[in-house]
């Protein structure tokens, strides 16, 4: 299992992604330059948290027009495993790779603090391994994790089982407490909260083990040529 | 060389003295350009030159076993074993931060950042000690509540984009700083011992590189506005503060780091106060060679700067490097990649001189070492330290100590400040085995199995009474924050914040806090590696109370750290060190006498050097064995503060407590005196028998409960509360201070 994370200039939770994959799931991590027109032989991306060229503009837009963004899209057209965490989720977002947006926090505030979380579908290769309604405590660090879409596709993502997670106390405002969507494929989530902070008992948690798990294990036995 | 008429004026709008120029005619035996007057006015403020305190920071100590590299360069280098090394320093921003809030606390953020990456170390941690005036002052309470925001969302813009965690701090409230707010920004950096970079322009011949962020002219005279008191003009002075892009830092980091790794580079430094200038001229000085730059190939943001303007440019996210000649490009590729500007300005030459030209004109040449090595440095006269506060004071007459516990709870200093470190990314890296609101923070180092403890405190308060005691005081709360976490305490970094060195009584208080920084670092074997003087913190001629503040490091080996919280009903509590025996002059500087009294008076408790180590030795052997279920120190607030502290965790659990004290109540549950640590154990045995060993006091004091906390001293309830009552007025006081000020 070889799982790619992308870096961007501005991405800062690259490493942690890195050594959550390789030194706690035990599995083999690459990094990814943003200028890579291709992913070469990866089973699964991770699109990690960050300030992707800074943010300017508005969070992710600039790194939509990043040459690997053209590979993961294509990566996720052909059924690869995307994973998109925090300013992940943000790029997912903008590249139309996940419906919605990602807004500022209803407080106006940068907010870093444990959340937890209910596993709202296991019908995911990124959640298959929890319990459907199942807690979980796996941190948040964002200043802009307002999850927002039009009424009608938020009534879509909950008619066809995508929301992937969502809060149990709302710390951004976010419609209808999402927190983790998934695409119509089911293929790509993008969650603001960061499993790979919750990774590794020393980190006060293991939590967000079991959706690396989770997608390792569904990585390993995909049929993805 | 263009001739310029220096007029008395103009020596004095530069803020150097009649003396002072004198020296510089003699240093270049002819008048100086307006160009190089601006060089030497920002090499020889204060801020550069630290000219007052020199002669004074001589005597701390600075070497042990562990000390890889101390004071002189960018940061510190402390050895933490397996061949990895720790930078860190301190660094203070206090007058931008007054001027604009939020770009003030950002830029002190990304300059210590760079103090610690241009050493080659990837910064780990970062700590904030930060002091404004009070949130309910009936006057300028709005102002510094708009401060307070100002600051921590500058703080939290610039090192979450950066990607580095804001893991601890303090954070005070006093009248003293409404008119100068500090702010004391620390960071901490890793790297192994061979991948250590110094600020030395070597090998004459090899080309001089610029990277980074464009010069424009922000921050033109930052160095000597940091040197001089507020007055009513001050407010004019907001194009002085720098603007800072964490992005570009962040590419700045990242590029640095890959270019070291290639081997191309001899030298590297960042440019902070004075810029070009002091990058240029210390990197010379360090090597003793002359750095010669040709301004035109500086990359500019704007058109028409003179080179007076470029050369005191504080513009941010730049970097000076001298690379290996002939392999420049190894260097500037990194960068390319990056996609940040890097272009050779200049060469390394053998003359020992700074020369700036323009266009091939010159318009500076000074000796290197004039300006780094030659600054003035002055053995100020000083006499007692200043002090206004009374020997005596009221003695506390409480009428309801359960009432007076709920009051410091709320109270600035002491709520808790999750508001302010919510905001800061604390985990990122994921390293922070304790983060903000805990006893110490706690970093791990990946790769190997140790960990890094810091804890960073100050004490405006004891100063102002003892400047001595105050500062030995506040070492060694330090020390004991981080062996209550199982550290053992290795080094230190200061910022000593006081107010205008030219008068003697102030003069004093810098004197007498630099030799109690300097007795107390021997004795606890925490040399002082670095650190950073601000002076000149007045406003209309009050100066703040004076406020050293420490930072210190230790190393721990990686395990789960052992909870501040009281987690299970049933444990026996105990305290080590014992109740105290403090005078009542000692209640005078405690938050008791600060919150219900409103006064500062009396002396500083008092600390016994030796029986505080005893104490650390005994908490220090105990955590690393396992012995205890709970630990925190005790501090500010005393013993009954400690206990409410201890019965914040999730599980809500409160405590018995039983005392046998002939002390009167308001000492027994609110003096602050050192050496005391609260502890919950599941084999009191191991705790006593440990304490007995390090000829400690220890008492059992009582047992966790759940639910409440309840302390007794003999037949007579002091203190009885549900823990909830206690938790929500703590957590949610400083929220209220912001949002409904309270007029008093």
């Amino acid at each position: 299992m070889k799982i790619g994370i992308v870096v961007f200039p501005g991405s800062n939770c690259d490493h942690d992604a890195w050594y959550a994959v390789s030194q706690n799931l035990q599995q083999q991590a690459e990094f990814v330059w943003h200028e890579s027109a291709s992913l070469g032989n990866l089973d699964a991306v991770i699109l990690p948290g960050g300030f992707s060229y800074g943010d300017y503009l508005r969070c992710g837009a600039i790194a939509k027009f990043s040459p690997v963004m053209a590979a993961v899209k294509r990566f996720a057209a052909e059924g690869g495993l995307v994973l998109g965490v925090c300013n992940g989720f943000q790029v997912l977002t903008e590249a139309g790779l996940l419906p919605g947006a990602l807004v500022r926090n209803d407080n106006l505030k940068f907010v870093c603090r444990p959340v937890e979380l209910e596993v709202a579908t296991t019908n995911s290769p990124f959640t298959h391994e929890a319990k459907k309604g199942q807690r979980l405590i796996i941190p948040i660090a964002h200043g802009e994790g307002c999850y927002v879409a039009q009424e009608r596709v938020l009534d879509e993502l909950e008619d066809t089982d995508r929301v992937a997670l969502r809060y149990i106390d709302n710390p951004n405002g976010s419609l209808r407490n999402i927190a983790g969507v998934l695409n119509e494929e089911r293929n790509v989530m993008g969650m603001m909260p960061h499993p790979e902070r919750v990774a590794d008992p020393l980190m006060g948690g293991t939590d967000g083990l079991l959706i690396l798990q989770s997608l390792a294990h569904a990585g390993a036995v995909s049929s993805r040529s | 060389m263009s001739t310029s008429q220096i007029t008395p004026d103009i020596v004095a709008a530069h803020q150097l003295s009649p003396d002072e120029y004198q020296k510089i005619l003699s240093l270049l035996g002819r008048e100086p350009s307006l160009t190089e007057l601006g060089i030497f006015s920002v090499m020889w403020s204060e801020h550069c030159s630290y000219k007052s305190t020199r002669v004074h920071l001589k005597k701390l100590p600075t070497e042990s076993a562990h000390v890889l590299q101390g004071p002189g360069e960018n940061a510190g280098i402390i050895d933490i074993g397996d061949g990895i090394a720790i930078a860190f320093k301190i660094e203070s921003h206090n007058h931008p931060s007054f001027i604009e809030p939020f770009q003030g606390a950002a830029t002190g953020v990304g300059g210590i950042l760079r103090d610690i990456f241009t050493m080659g170390a990837r910064p780990i941690a970062v700590m904030d000690s930060i002091r404004f005036g009070r949130l309910d002052d009936p006057e300028t309470g709005a102002r510094n509540r708009r401060i307070l925001e100002g600051v921590v969302s500058g703080i939290a813009h610039y090192g979450n984009c950066f990607g580095v965690p804001t893991v601890g701090g303090e954070c005070v409230f006093e009248k003293s700083y409404e008119g100068n707010p500090l702010v004391n920004v620390f960071a901490l950096g890793v790297f192994k011992h061979n991948e250590v970079f110094y600020g030395k322009a070597e090998g004459v011949g090899n080309p001089v590189i610029y990277v980074g962020a464009k010069t424009g002219r922000d921050g033109i005279h930052g160095a000597s506005m940091a040197s001089a008191e507020f007055t009513e003009e001050s407010k004019q002075k907001r194009p002085n503060v720098q603007v800072g892009d964490p992005f570009m830092e962040k590419l700045l980091l990242e590029a640095c780091l890959e270019a070291m790794k290639t081997g191309a580079i001899v030298g590297i430094q960042d440019m902070g106060a004075a810029g070009l200038t002091s990058s240029t001229c210390e990197m010379g000085s360090r090597a003793g060679t002359g750095v010669e730059i040709d301004l035109a190939q500086v990359p500019q943001r704007e058109v028409g700067m003179t080179p007076y303007e470029m050369m005191l440019s504080e513009s941010q996210e730049r970097m000076l490097l001298v690379a290996a000649k002939g392999r420049e490009s190894e260097v500037l590729n990194v960068f390319k990649k990056w996609g940040l500007d890097a272009t050779q300005i200049g060469v390394v030459t053998n003359d020992g001189m700074l020369r700036v030209k323009n266009h091939g004109v010159v318009f500076a040449e000074i000796p290197n070492r004039a300006l780094a090595d030659e600054a003035p440095k002055y053995n100020r006269p000083y006499t007692k330290p200043l002090r206004t506060a009374p020997l005596e004071g009221a003695a506390p007459a409480s009428k309801d100590l359960t009432a007076d516990l709920k009051a410091l709870l709320s109270s600035g200093d002491l709520c808790s400040k999750r508001w302010i470190w919510e905001q800061y990314d604390y985990q990122v890296r994921t390293n922070t085995l304790a983060g903000p609101g805990a006893e110490a923070a706690i970093v791990r180092i990946k790769g190997t199995d140790t960990s890094v403890a810091m804890s960073l405190d100050g004490n405006g308060r004891y100063c102002a009474l003892d400047p001595r005691e105050g500062t030995k005081l506040i070492v060694a709360e330090c020390c004991r924050n981080l062996s209550t976490v199982g550290a053992l305490p290795i080094a230190t970094t200061n910022n000593l914040n006081f107010g205008n060195p030219e008068r003697p009584e102030i003069m004093a208080q810098i004197v007498e806090s630099i030799e109690g920084l300097a007795e107390v670092c021997k004795f606890f074997e925490v040399p002082v590696t670095g650190g950073n003087v601000s002076l000149y913190n007045e406003t209309l001629g009050t100066p703040i109370v004076p406020t050293p503040v420490v930072g210190i490091v230790g190393t721990l080996p990686t395990q789960l750290p052992v909870p501040l919280h009281f987690h299970k009903a049933g444990l026996p509590v105990i305290l080590l060190g014992g109740l105290g025996a403090p005078s009542a002059s000692e209640m005078g500087g405690t938050q008791y006498t600060k919150v219900i009294q409103d006064s500062l008076w009396g002396t500083p408790p008092k600390l016994d050097m030796e029986y505080e180590k005893r104490v650390q030795t005994t908490i220090r052997e105990l955590v690393r064995a396992g012995a205890v279920a709970s630990a925190h120190d005790l501090g500010e607030g005393g013993l009954a503060l400690a206990i409410a502290e201890c019965s914040f965790g999730h599980a809500a659990i409160g405590a018995d407590i039983r005392l046998d004290s002939d002390l009167p109540k308001e000492l027994l549950l609110f003096h602050e005196g050192p050496s005391r640590i609260l502890v919950t154990t599941e084999n009191p045995e191991n705790v006593l028998a440990a304490a007995q060993r390090n000829s400690i006091q220890v008492v059992a004091i009582g047992v966790t409960l759940e639910a409440r906390v309840t302390i007794r001293n003999r037949n007579e309830t002091l203190i009885d509360s549900p823990v909830e009552q206690l938790k929500g007025l703590w957590a949610h006081a400083l929220e209220h201070l912001l949002q409904n000020p309270v007029l008093v």
